[in-house]
């Protein structure tokens, strides 16, 4: 019978739920790594018991952790993380050069093929990649150099790369995003990149329609249709129907088009989910309500999802990282809160129950639906 | 024989007790207590000093003999009773925030 893992990332620690592919009785794993930032972990999608995890703390700097059994025993791996080369120097928040100086890693992609091999995006904003199994990473440094890196300036979370796509069909092809630079695409394996924002409009930043400078929060693909992205922007929910060369708003009837997570449903490549967020000011959900926006029809039409969630004095948010789907036949759906909740859909989202309610503010979420 | 105390964390990360023992060659200065300790628990590098410039962590300090030594050369030599094991060489984690 089939069972899902669902991986969580928060403030002090990771947990690991599992449960068979009811989804109903859970099994909950952790703290691990206890009073660590965990800001990702992640399987690898060649062998589902390799585990990565980037641990951090402002004491202690940067670890990261493998497991080769699901998550049950962890080994240290290599954390050192580099610059190739000068580091340079990007634009600090008032405008002025500030030089490039290693904070975290945000986010870990292990390839869709090669358990040894993982893509790592970083504070500040670089993409790394190690060959040996997280002993040794070395960064791709045509991102930071191909030309528009000294305009980079920070996002409110720093100058993050937390969005790391790979394209399954394409395997030199993938997409990144960097809060508040924007998306990037390379097609030859991270030699060279393109800055992929033309349709972005940021009223925010000095040329709102400028190559570069957008705060990009998330982007999703569906694996069967690659060449179709989704994308949170700080303002606006977008799709490109041409692999990032152009986007267009889809932000339709949202109550508010402010957020961090969107995904895609794992069977219906139109059906995409969202949580909005009141402001960038408040950065709580909407009218106190935790309503997840499900749109059938790849943007612009959007139904509130809240069957079995908090529908008055609500006052969390979903980060960037913090929603992920299984691929059961019947999609579940999981997001985390900074409140410490972690809510599944075993039904797509028509209704919602949470597996944890208690947990330190939850950083990221992923799933792993294992034979 | 040079006594080390960790932080939790530390200790932890590194599946250590309170205190552990570093047999070292030669002058013993905080750099080469460093050095051994981060070859005998490699998990260690990059955790106490920067591994590219090798600064201590700004929110770690050392201390010994009810001194702090975090703003000695690496390189001077550190207190007799800490090289001959009488008193431990202790990493602290700063408490720091609200």
């Amino acid at each position: 019978m089939s069972k899902v893992r669902v991986l969580v990332g928060t403030r002090k620690g990771a947990f690991i739920l599992e449960s068979d592919g009811k989804r109903e009785q859970w099994d909950i794993r952790g703290p691990h790594f206890a009073g660590w930032e965990i800001y990702h972990l992640k399987g690898s999608p060649a062998d589902p018991n390799r585990l990565y995890v980037s641990l951090s703390s402002g004491w202690f700097g940067q670890q990261i952790q493998r497991s080769n059994d699901g998550g049950n025993a962890w080994q240290p791996v290599g954390n050192k993380f580099a610059y190739e080369g000068a580091a340079g120097t990007h634009q600090w928040y008032d405008g002025t050069p500030h030089p490039w100086e290693f904070k975290r890693v945000w986010h870990l992609e292990p390839s869709l093929t090669d358990p040894d091999m993982v893509y790592a995006g970083v504070e500040d904003a670089a993409l790394f990649c190690t060959t040996d199994g997280g002993q040794n990473w070395h960064e791709l440094p045509a991102l930071r150099g191909h030309g528009t890196g000294p305009q980079w300036q920070p996002g409110a979370g720093g100058l993050c790369l937390h969005t790391i796509i790979l394209d399954p069909s394409h395997s030199k092809r993938m997409w990144i995003a960097i809060s508040a630079a924007g998306a990037f695409r390379s097609d030859d394996g991270g030699q060279t990149w393109k800055p992929i924002n033309r349709g972005l409009h940021s009223q925010y930043i000095p040329n709102p329609t400028a190559e570069v400078g957008h705060c990009v929060h998330h982007i999703a693909m569906h694996r069967l249709r690659p060449g179709v992205l989704f994308m949170q922007k700080h303002w606006d929910v977008m799709r490109s129907d041409d692999a990032g060369e152009q986007w267009i708003e889809v932000s339709g009837n949202l109550p508010t088009d402010f957020g961090f997570v969107i995904d895609v449903h794992a069977h219906e490549p139109e059906t995409i989910y969202v949580v909005p967020i009141k402001s960038d000011s408040e950065r709580y959900v909407h009218e106190g309500k935790l309503r997840v926006f499900r749109s059938s029809t790849g943007g612009n039409e959007w139904e509130p999802l809240t069957k079995g969630l908090p529908q008055s004095h609500c006052y969390v948010n979903v980060l960037r990282d913090a929603m992920a789907v299984d691929s059961l036949d019947e999609c579940g759906i999981y997001f985390g809160t900074t409140g410490g909740q972690v809510y599944a859909s075993a039904d797509a989202g028509e209704t919602w129950a949470f597996i944890v309610r208690d947990l330190p503010a939850v950083l990221s979420i992923e799933v792993q639906t294992l034979a | 024989m040079v006594r080390v105390i960790l932080p939790f964390h530390l200790r932890n990360l590194a599946n250590v007790g309170s205190e552990l023992t570093l047999e070292l060659k030669g002058p013993v200065t905080q750099r080469s207590i460093l050095d051994e300790l981060e070859a005998k628990y490699p998990m260690l590098r990059g955790a106490i000093r920067d591994h590219i410039t090798q600064q201590r962590r700004p929110f770690l300090r050392f201390f010994a003999c009810e001194e702090d030594l975090s703003h000695d050369s690496p390189d001077a030599p550190v207190p007799e009773r800490v090289a001959s094991g009488k008193e431990p060489f202790v990493i602290i984690g700063a408490i720091a925030g609200g």
